[in-house]
């Protein structure tokens, strides 16, 4: 049943038969893609047609490729600038969240906790409009009230990452703090009595000893910016980001321009994904 | 202000802008939003638009079936995954236990859109099972299998059984082994060893991961509108309709709001029957 025990050849191969399918299921999608990508052919599927890196490289009037194709490379940057800006809020505030939260004693402590890992539970779509239903009541009262015309609570790249922070924060909250559960506290303490001030002990020493983390919630904060549809479809503006840009591709006109950037895709996760294996094994 | 007392402000302040601002406030207003009548200027309160959720058999039953469906898909990803989890972290050499379990985390981190994408290629009549079966002689004719029920379920537990793979496997490191040879040693049956030691030990990880599934399913758009056939029913998509098509935000918020509840309350009763707190679901 488990490494140390003995097991009968039928069940050991039917469990391990299991599991390839299992894997299977899982890669088939990511190989499908990636295989497809290289077709030379309009069509998004089989049949086969031969290899060809038209999707990548043609510009004629039947073929437009990735590396010609203006509107999905805007995408792309715009979704790298947006996960960028939001990684970097997601963080800052995690970590301090974070410190907030396993370091302090506070009035209303519990409660507050309570809503700063709420996020894990609310479904994206419900962030999205709640989000969207208040920004635009505070900007319509602003413009109304004061004839201020506040672009940030109308629908565009600052919504969209706000809205999208107000998950990641949670993310990189519960990241940063499960290091910080390992923390000594004693060497804060004796940062403290050699008359250090609580904000200079963070930033020499929790801190520091916090970065493992905090780059790990970067990291993870900027991918699921990168993927997010669900909370980012409500708050966008003119400039969609690149999920709402395949979707729409998707529904309305799929070429296999779409099998090559998501070839891309994931290509660079499984780079990623390599780089992480091989650094976590040299620890 | 001693030096201890600004920290705690530096930090408290932060945090209590993203928690008020992006969280709190927001969903008030969607619970407020819910009771105004759109066009109706005057403030006043009405049910109108849980009314005509209650009258129009569309919406009643479109949100009765996606939370069947999610339950369903919610069992369905640990019995799927279960297996792989106990393999993973029991049974299979340690060497190889780090690189599958990266593979594991490559499809979630390439993003949904892009892996429901892939299922569109895999079933579609020119899809990559087709193209298969007729190429083995099997069928002669494409099966429909994309735009169906099933097709939109595989998207379903795709891009969410993940979620429940992970936490299962982290609550397995704990479980020592001696435990399940000591059992072994006595007589006891797998099944016995499964019933008795090994789940007991794992409900935890089950009960986050399945809170997780259940709340991304629930609220997912992409898989069922993509993937899902023209006839098929997701509350999602109405709460999309509201807000993106026929631009009635109240009504669409008082769905959101509803939408919230059904998923909180079955997400508070698996915490209550398993004994657990939300402050453990993100550990």
């Amino acid at each position: 049943m488990i490494r140390s025990l003995p097991n009968s050849p039928m069940y050991k191969y039917g469990y391990r038969f299991y599991i390839v399918l299992f894997f299977i299921f899982l890669v088939l999608p990511l190989i499908a893609i990636s295989v497809l990508a290289f077709n030379d052919s309009n069509s998004i599927a089989l049949p086969w047609h031969g290899f060809s890196l038209d999707w990548f490289f043609a510009h004629t009037d039947k073929r437009v490729g990735l590396f010609h194709d203006t509107d999905l490379l805007r995408s792309i940057w715009i979704s790298l600038e947006t996960a960028f800006a939001m990684a970097v809020l997601s963080t800052i505030v995690g970590t301090m969240a974070a410190l907030l939260f396993e370091q302090e004693r506070f009035k209303f402590k519990g409660l507050l906790y309570f809503f700063a890992i709420a996020p894990l539970v609310i479904p994206g779509v419900i962030l999205g409009i709640s989000i969207l239903l208040s920004s635009t009541y505070v900007g319509d009262l602003l413009d109304t009230k004061f004839g201020i015309d506040a672009e940030v609570f109308s629908p565009g790249f600052w919504l969209v990452v706000f809205g999208q922070f107000s998950f990641g924060a949670t993310y990189a909250l519960l990241l940063i703090s499960a290091r910080l559960k390992k923390f000594d506290p004693q060497l804060e303490e004796a940062a403290l009595s050699l008359k250090a001030t609580r904000l200079q002990a963070i930033r020499y020493i929790t801190i520091p000893f916090l970065k493992p983390a905090i780059i790990g919630a970067f990291a993870v904060t900027f991918i699921m910016s990168f993927a997010n549809f669900n909370t980012t479809i409500f708050l966008i503006g003119s400039d969609p980001t690149l999920p709402v840009e395949l979707f729409s591709r998707i529904k309305f006109s799929s070429t296999p321009v779409l099998n090559a950037v998501s070839f891309m895709i994931v290509l660079f996760i499984t780079i990623v994904a390599t780089i992480s294996l091989f650094t976590n094994r040299k620890k | 202000m001693s030096g201890n007392k600004k920290a705690f402000y530096f930090l408290l302040i932060p945090v209590l802008l993203w928690l008020v601002l992006l969280i709190i406030v927001p969903h008030i207003d969607l619970f407020i939003s819910s009771f105004k009548v759109d066009g109706d200027s005057s403030s006043v309160f009405s049910l109108e638009n849980y009314t005509i959720f209650f009258k129009e058999k569309i919406y009643w039953f479109t949100f009765l079936n996606t939370v069947i469906y999610a339950i369903g898909i919610t069992l369905l990803a640990f019995v799927v995954t279960f297996p792989v989890a106990f393999y993973l972290t029991k049974v299979v050499d340690k060497k190889y236990a780090s690189f599958l379990t990266l593979m594991l985390l490559i499809p979630l981190w390439v993003g949904e859109l892009v892996t429901i994408y892939g299922w569109v290629i895999i079933l579609g009549d020119h899809g990559v099972i087709n193209e298969s079966l007729i190429w083995l002689g099997i069928i002669d004719k494409p099966i429909t299998l994309l735009y169906t029920n099933f097709s939109m379920s595989i998207g379903l537990l795709y891009m969410s059984m993940l979620f429940m793979t992970i936490p299962v496997m982290t609550t397995l490191e704990s479980l020592d082994d001696s435990l399940i040879e000591a059992a072994s040693d006595l007589g006891a049956s797998k099944f016995t060893i499964f019933r008795r030691i090994i789940i007991p030990h794992a409900m935890p990880g089950i009960i986050n991961g399945g809170i997780i599934v259940f709340m991304l399913v629930i609220g997912d758009y992409v898989a069922p509108n993509i993937l899902g056939g023209k006839s098929n029913l997701w509350f999602t998509e109405q709460i999309y309709n509201q807000f993106l098509s026929t631009f009635n935000w109240n009504q669409g918020a008082a769905f959101g709001f509803l939408l919230l509840v059904i998923s909180s309350a079955v997400i508070w009763m698996a915490l209550k029957l398993s004994g657990q707190k939300l402050e453990k679901v993100g550990s």
